[in-house]
């Protein structure tokens, strides 16, 4: 289903989109497998009509909101993002959505908000994944308050100006281009916000290799792997790698969120 | 079984094995022509080459208790074959490894190799094998005699460095690793000698109702 004329953005960068079979038929999304391939193959099981959005926490006025007014309530633009995966691979998506701040305002948070926690649907029936504890489900990730109210950090709702395919985290998920891809959670049923820093998954999964702000950052390895480099998913068996940029190379926009942070200790 | 019919079998066996081991690699070959190895040809290429190498490498362990399983001479007749092409997909996984994945970086490589545990116990693991595959005709186990039966024990360690060195890489899910260890264990405990623990409980049994 089409997204009705998603407005362009000057966000948007111009390099060439992943083709949509890869941007589809690669993905890590553990509540449909742990393969690449296994989300295409296995999401069809999610039900995403009716979906509704629990925002709560510290604001003003909690509620609800509805997949059907979020996409009408909202300007959906498109925003062709770079998409850098904390495995050494990357690609170029030409998302639908709209930025998360103008969502986050309308339950005007409080001075106690510091923080925005996030939450995937848990519904081992729709998501098989969840049978096996891999990870500790619900999937779970936290925003500080500054990274969630940034232009370029989105809602996507759609891709290739079609409604997000169930693989890509069907029909919300979160979008935060200048860190690595796990933090961009998928199926989202509740926002939060909160005065301290909230659990993330794979940070609590492994805290030595996986950060809470997992800013991309070529010059802080991740214990297993080198982040200095990276492989553009699409361009075939002898491509070169690219060299990776410190913040996926929107450091312009968002390097002063950090300054005077030490982003070897927080990485 | 005759010995003229048998060795035709065998040698007939050989053939097809020798085709069965190559056509992973055959496949492989042909998605790469035909573009067809998905979102990540390297990694497919990477993994595929891996899942191989210790695959068959586990078969050639298996052959030892299947002859002792079932008292026929022929596992041990086609266990070269089996350890030579687990040795030709550990070169293949190695060769994408360090051309396709690393682009020939040696600095980079070096730095791989020294600090990244599961790196450094693959290409143990690959060092160890050469050896094993140098020495695997039959002029080298006449010239080794008893030694070449010890030099050959170091599979078992090589086994359990590519068991290793596949958990480790994992991200999340153990499964696969998991269950490549489960059956290592298994070719291992084959070797275990029961039969001579056997013979001592017995002699310890007798020993006692000496007056």
């Amino acid at each position: 289903e089409r997204i009705p004329n998603p407005r362009p953005s000057p966000l948007s960068t111009d390099e060439k989109p992943t083709s949509l079979d890869d941007v589809t038929h690669y993905n890590n999304f553990y509540e449909f497998g742990t393969e690449k391939t296994d989300p295409a193959a296995n999401a069809g099981t999610l039900e995403t009509r009716p979906w509704t959005l629990v925002v709560d926490g510290a604001c003003e006025s909690p509620g609800e909101i509805g997949i059907e007014d979020l996409l009408s309530g909202f300007t959906q633009e498109e925003r062709v993002y770079r998409l850098r995966c904390v495995e050494a691979w990357a690609m170029v998506v030409p998302w639908v959505g709209f930025p998360l701040g103008d969502l986050l305002k309308r339950f005007r948070p409080t001075s106690k908000a510091r923080y925005v926690a996030f939450e995937t649907l848990l519904d081992p029936d729709q998501m098989p994944g969840q049978r096996r504890s891999v990870l500790e489900w619900p999937y779970r990730e936290g925003l500080r308050m500054d990274e969630a109210m940034h232009p370029l950090t989105i809602l996507a709702t759609g891709l290739y100006g079609e409604l997000l395919p169930n693989q890509n985290g069907a029909p919300l998920r979160l979008v935060v281009p200048w860190k690595y891809g796990f933090k961009s959670i998928k199926s989202i049923v509740r926002i939060r916000f909160t005065e301290r820093q909230p659990p993330a998954t794979w940070n609590r999964m492994q805290p030595d290799e996986y950060g809470f702000y997992a800013n991309v950052n070529p010059a802080v390895d991740h214990p297993r792997w080198s982040q200095k480099r990276h492989r553009v998913i699409g361009e075939g068996l002898f491509a070169r790698k690219h060299e990776t940029l410190p913040f996926n190379g929107y450091g312009e926009q968002v390097a002063s969120l950090y300054s005077g942070m030490d982003l070897r200790r927080y990485f | 079984m005759s010995g003229r019919r048998g060795e035709w079998i065998l040698r007939a066996a050989k053939v097809v094995l020798f085709m069965a081991c190559l056509a992973p690699f055959g496949i492989m070959v042909r998605e790469a022509v035909a573009g067809s190895l998905g979102a990540n040809p390297v990694e497919t290429l990477l993994h595929g080459t891996g899942d191989w190498a210790l695959r068959l490498l586990l078969v050639t362990l298996a052959m030892t208790p299947l002859r002792r399983l079932t008292g026929l001479a022929w596992p041990i007749r086609l266990r070269r074959m089996l350890g030579l092409f687990a040795f030709f997909y550990a070169v293949l996984h190695l060769t994408v490894y360090l051309w396709l994945d690393r682009e020939l970086a040696w600095s980079t490589i070096l730095e791989d190799i020294l600090e990244r545990p599961y790196i450094g116990v693959g290409f143990l693991a690959f060092l160890l094998l050469i050896p094993l595959a140098a020495t695997s005709t039959r002029g080298w186990m006449r010239r080794l005699g008893r030694r070449w039966t010890q030099l050959h024990r170091a599979v078992y360690v090589i086994a359990a460095l590519g068991v290793l060195h596949y958990l480790w890489l994992v991200k999340a899910d153990l499964r696969e690793p998991l269950l490549y260890g489960a059956i290592l264990l298994v070719l291992l405990a084959f070797r275990l000698p029961w039969n001579q623990l056997r013979s001592v409980r017995r002699g310890l049994r007798a020993d006692r109702s000496d007056p």
